[in-house]
């Protein structure tokens, strides 16, 4: 039951073949069994899981289901959840209850789907490896020394696990695509703005963006239609409605142009995965899409403009982690200053420090200019790279990432040598455009992602060309060897 | 060596907004602790800011009085630093574009001259909560109560240019900003419960000197009459430190009102660096043209308006004028008394004259007077038409004010209908003439100039004699034809 695709688990709900609340013990049961492996869930909810379950039954009998009505999935434990711990990956949330629900999580319950738990993440979404968690690394399925990636690597390691057959997860500058390419799964970012960003604890606001890991495109784009949503809580929110996304997947893509960055393929990029991306690009042509060579030309300065706007956002949006009203508090302060500097001391960890640190320092009076002004005089030239290109190409392809997973541990010592894991899909997340990863083959015997980049609110059609891909193509239907 | 004070104030009103500027909780003030505090007030992890419209509308409207520019585009910038009343651990504040630009308002002194003062800016913020040192919370563990009601209430903060030359001007400044907001309706700008606000920046020069000396900041001022004596005490503070050949050191002052002086609180050099950066969970704030214009075409009459208006219309001094003016509850009673009487002069008299005192006595505002416009209209009317006198008069108002009904009922009740009956008043005169024989022979015998003069005399026996009833013109030419006989 395990091997279905939520499009699957829908046809099969409906036509009796099992019920939600088999199809939800079973994966409660999954988890219970092969979890310990991989650790991508922090908490799970088994009781309020089946209660679901059942209630969907119920609907699912009288005939008035809504889209993933008893559908299993997980959500990145980002996303608050009421009555039920959100740590975001942190100590400094390990007690924190949320009282309200994220939209993502509303609009989840709508549609009927059903809530495994949470998944575990990169304290508060930062790091690329899945290892700076309170709650423990997260193991890849296909290598469990290897890293999911990460901040998402719970979400993805538990759908390459077939542990849950989607889940939510967020990306800021890279965190659903490089965790998808590490563990041979879907990830999809939208366009900033198409989810709500309520109740999603956020690491830097302007990058920050909500979207499904799957098995297929197909069942992205299911999850897609019930996650984007307006959102009056959020003024960032974009006001337009929310197409359905699974009604372009079969159609054609000739004359398909696919804009080829020549500086996602130079050094740094591993030669086996450089090969997997040029025979999926060929497997397009082969479609009838046409490769049209394309620059941009400020990719390099991305990663350093990245590291300066993200950190200064998140060392402003961490600030309200002080121990005054929720979360951590150290034990016996002795004052306001002790009660402060114990309580975040204790409470975060060392990524998180490290870049609260360089977030304030990138702010500060003196340096301001140097740092920020810079990097979003640069966030703009990137974002204009991006505007020229689409001016010629309906869709950009490259990497998603320049390695396969390595090893747990292996890149601790050198944050700059992480940094660069997200050298492609920074980008996108500075210039607000979707961004999606799907499997294409294997380097060194582990999952390579395909990035396909689209134009803004142009999620529709970057659906369709990952799911006509995915017609012609199975590497996306390979299980990690220890999901059996 | 002449000396001259420069002040600039920092006012910042809280905009009586139905709710909060980012989140929906409520701004009423005086309930019970955090009980108006949502998940965003709190700072709860994934709550996010949503602007209220009505914030930006009363700014707007603050900023079309002040003769302002309007920001067409404003953008809201992160604050930072710690504080357990400061949630977020940052204040949504506006910096490089605020929501009003440049402007100014004239003011009015006691001396009836007038000035000119400029605004630098005013911006939309949000209010922090408050912290509550009382001992109630100290459980022996040194602990304060944060009370979050108040955190995220909208405020405008008007920044003035360093216009104000004493700190007469500063309250005149102050009461006119006062003025605006109530006129405008945007705030109750009650400075008792925090509404308005005031920091005072003062330095002190040479006369004649162009450069501005070193400034202190004087912090959370809550009255008229705490901010003229505490600029004044700053500023001689200043001068004598000066004079002693001391300097002024940049910083900010508390005043202590018991003991009447500033004192230190902390220094600007190690005061927090507030790394402001543009709020990425807000996007800039553009205002259209037809929205601004819609704004200004529904505005009020504010204060100068009617003030001009109030000089032409009913031929009151500019002195009057303004002093009616200054508050609008004020200005809309004067106006209904001086409809119903039509007796603008005399209204305008009773209204800062013996209402005044009323209200003052009682300690009331004008809207909780127990004499109401139409009570205060009947009682002209009948000085107006010589019914009674106006010393009369104001024993009926005293009477009105104890709440015996309007002036006709009290003047019936009490009997104190004007005597203007002419046999009357000639038995009053002939009685008080007949015992006044020394008085009468003196007259007689003085000189004919001194004679008017002399007749106070008899005036005030007659109306003591009729308990103040008596016509006063009726008396004056029935006495002196009297007298005038006796010749």
């Amino acid at each position: 039951m395990h091997q279905l695709t939520i499009a699957e688990i829908i046809r099969g709900l409906r036509d009796k073949q099992f019920s939600s609340v088999e199809l939800t013990s079973h994966y409660l049961e999954r988890i219970q069994q092969l979890d310990s492996q991989f650790n991508s869930f922090i908490t799970v909810t088994s009781e309020q899981a089946l209660n679901e379950a059942a209630a969907a039954d119920a609907r699912l009998a009288q005939g008035d289901a809504p889209a993933l009505c008893g559908v299993p999935v997980a959500h990145k434990d980002i996303f608050c959840t009421n009555g039920v711990r959100t740590s975001c990956g942190s100590k400094m949330l390990d007690n924190f209850v949320p009282p309200y629900d994220a939209t993502v999580i509303d609009n989840f319950q709508q549609a009927g789907a059903i809530s495994l738990g949470k998944t575990n993440m990169d304290e508060f979404a930062m790091g690329s490896s899945n290892e700076t968690s309170f709650y423990g690394a997260v193991k890849n399925p296909w290598d469990v020394e290897r890293i999911p990636g990460g901040s998402s690597g719970g979400s993805a390691a538990a759908v390459a696990a077939l542990l849950a057959p989607g889940a939510t997860a967020t990306d800021t500058g890279g965190s659903i695509r490089q965790p998808a390419a590490m563990t041979g799964t879907t990830g999809l970012k939208p366009t900033y703005g198409r989810v709500s960003r309520w109740g999603m604890i956020a690491f830097a606001s302007s990058l920050d963006q909500g979207g499904p890991i799957t098995r297929t495109a197909e069942d992205a784009a299911l999850m897609l239609s019930v996650m984007a949503s307006p959102d009056a809580k959020d003024s960032t929110c974009l006001d337009r409605p929310v197409q359905d996304y699974t009604a372009h997947l079969n159609d054609s893509i000739a004359g398909l142009k696919i804009g080829v960055p020549s500086e996602y393929f130079g050094e740094g990029l591993d030669s086996e995965v450089g090969a997997r991306v040029q025979d999926a690009l060929k497997e397009y042509e082969k479609l009838g899409a046409e490769l049209v060579e394309i620059s941009l030309p400020h990719s390099k300065l991305a990663v350093p403009a990245y590291y300066v706007i993200a950190p200064a956002e998140a060392s402003a949006n961490l600030s309200r982690f002080d121990g005054v009203r929720y979360g951590y508090r150290c034990e016996n302060p002795a004052d306001l200053r002790d009660l402060y500097m114990r309580s975040r001391g204790e409470g975060f960890g060392e990524e998180v420090k490290r870049r609260i640190l360089v977030g304030s320092y990138a702010l500060s009076a003196g340096y301001y200019d140097a740092y920020y002004n810079k990097a979003q005089q640069v966030r703009r030239l990137i974002k204009q790279d991006f505007v020229d290109a689409f001016d010629k190409v309906d869709v950009i392809m490259g990497p998603t990432a320049p390695n396969p997973a390595f090893k747990l541990g292996e890149k601790n010592a050198d944050p700059v040598a992480m940094y660069l894991e997200d050298i492609y899909t920074i980008a996108t997340n500075l210039a607000g455009l979707p961004g999606m990863s799907i499997p294409c083959g294997f380097a060194h015997g582990l999952p390579v992602g395909l990035q396909i980049i689209g134009n803004y609110l142009d999620e529709a059609r970057m659906l369709n060309v990952a799911h006509q891909f995915q017609q012609a193509s199975d590497w996306h239907q390979q299980t990690a060897p220890a999901a059996e | 060596m002449e000396w001259e004070v420069v002040i600039g104030l920092e006012v910042h009103v809280q905009l009586a907004t139905q709710s909060k500027i980012f989140s929906g909780a409520s701004t009423a003030f005086g309930a019970d602790p955090n009980t108006q505090a949502c998940a965003v007030d709190l700072a709860m992890p994934g709550t996010l800011p949503v602007p209220n419209e009505e914030a930006f509308r009363f700014a707007v409207m603050f900023g079309l009085a002040m003769n302002a520019e309007i920001g067409k585009r404003s953008v809201f910038e992160r604050k930072n630093y710690f504080y357990p009343d400061l949630p977020k651990g940052y204040q949504t504040t506006q910096l490089e574009q605020p929501i009003v630009g440049k402007g100014q308002i004239e003011i009015h002194l006691e001396d009836g001259s007038s000035k000119t003062v400029r605004l630098h800016h005013a911006h939309l913020e949000e209010d922090a909560g408050k912290s509550l040192h009382d001992a109630v919370f100290d459980t022996g563990h040194g602990m304060s109560g944060i009370d979050l009601n108040r955190a995220g209430t909208p405020l405008i903060e008007i920044v003035s240019e360093p216009d104000m030359r004493s700190a007469a001007e500063a309250v005149a400044y102050l009461k006119k900003i006062h003025s605006i907001v109530t006129y405008l309706g945007i705030s109750d700008g009650d400075m008792s419960q925090g509404s308005l606000r005031c920091d005072a920046n003062v330095s002190v020069r040479l006369k004649g000197e162009e450069e501005l000396g070193t400034r202190t900041e004087i912090k959370n001022l809550n009255s008229f009459r705490f901010i003229e004596k505490a600029i004044k005490v700053e500023a001689q503070r200043q001068i004598d430190l000066i004079e002693d050949g001391g300097k002024v050191v940049q910083e900010t002052r508390l005043y202590d009102a018991d003991k009447n002086e500033t004192r230190s609180m902390r220094s600007k050099e190690v005061a927090n660096d507030y790394r402001y950066f543009p709020c990425p969970d807000l996007l800039p704030v553009v205002l259209s043209d037809e929205y601004v214009e819609q704004i200004r075409g529904d505005l009020p009459e504010l204060p100068d308006a009617k003030c001009a208006r109030f000089e032409k219309e009913y031929g009151l001094s500019a002195y009057d004028a303004d002093q009616l003016t200054q508050e609008r509850p004020t200005a809309n009673y004067f106006e209904q008394v001086a409809a119903k009487s039509g007796e603008a002069k005399l209204a305008a008299n009773w209204v800062m004259g013996e209402l005044a005192a009323l209200l003052n006595r009682e300690e009331k505002s004008i809207e909780q007077s127990p004499v109401n416009a139409e009570h205060l209209a009947g009682l002209i009317a009948r000085i107006k038409d010589g019914t009674i006198s106006s010393k009369i008069a104001k024993q009926v108002f005293e009477a009105m004010a104890n709440g015996d009904g309007d002036a006709d009922a009290v003047i019936e009740a009490k009997g104190l209908k004007q005597v203007s009956d002419t046999g009357a008043i000639e038995k009053l005169v002939d009685d008080v003439i007949a015992a006044s024989t020394a008085q009468v022979e003196n007259y007689r015998n003085a000189d004919p100039d001194k004679r008017p003069k002399m007749m106070g005399f008899f005036v005030g026996q007659i109306m003591k004699a009729s308990k103040g009833q008596a016509n006063p013109q009726m008396i004056n030419k029935i006495l002196k034809e009297k007298l005038d006989a006796l010749l």
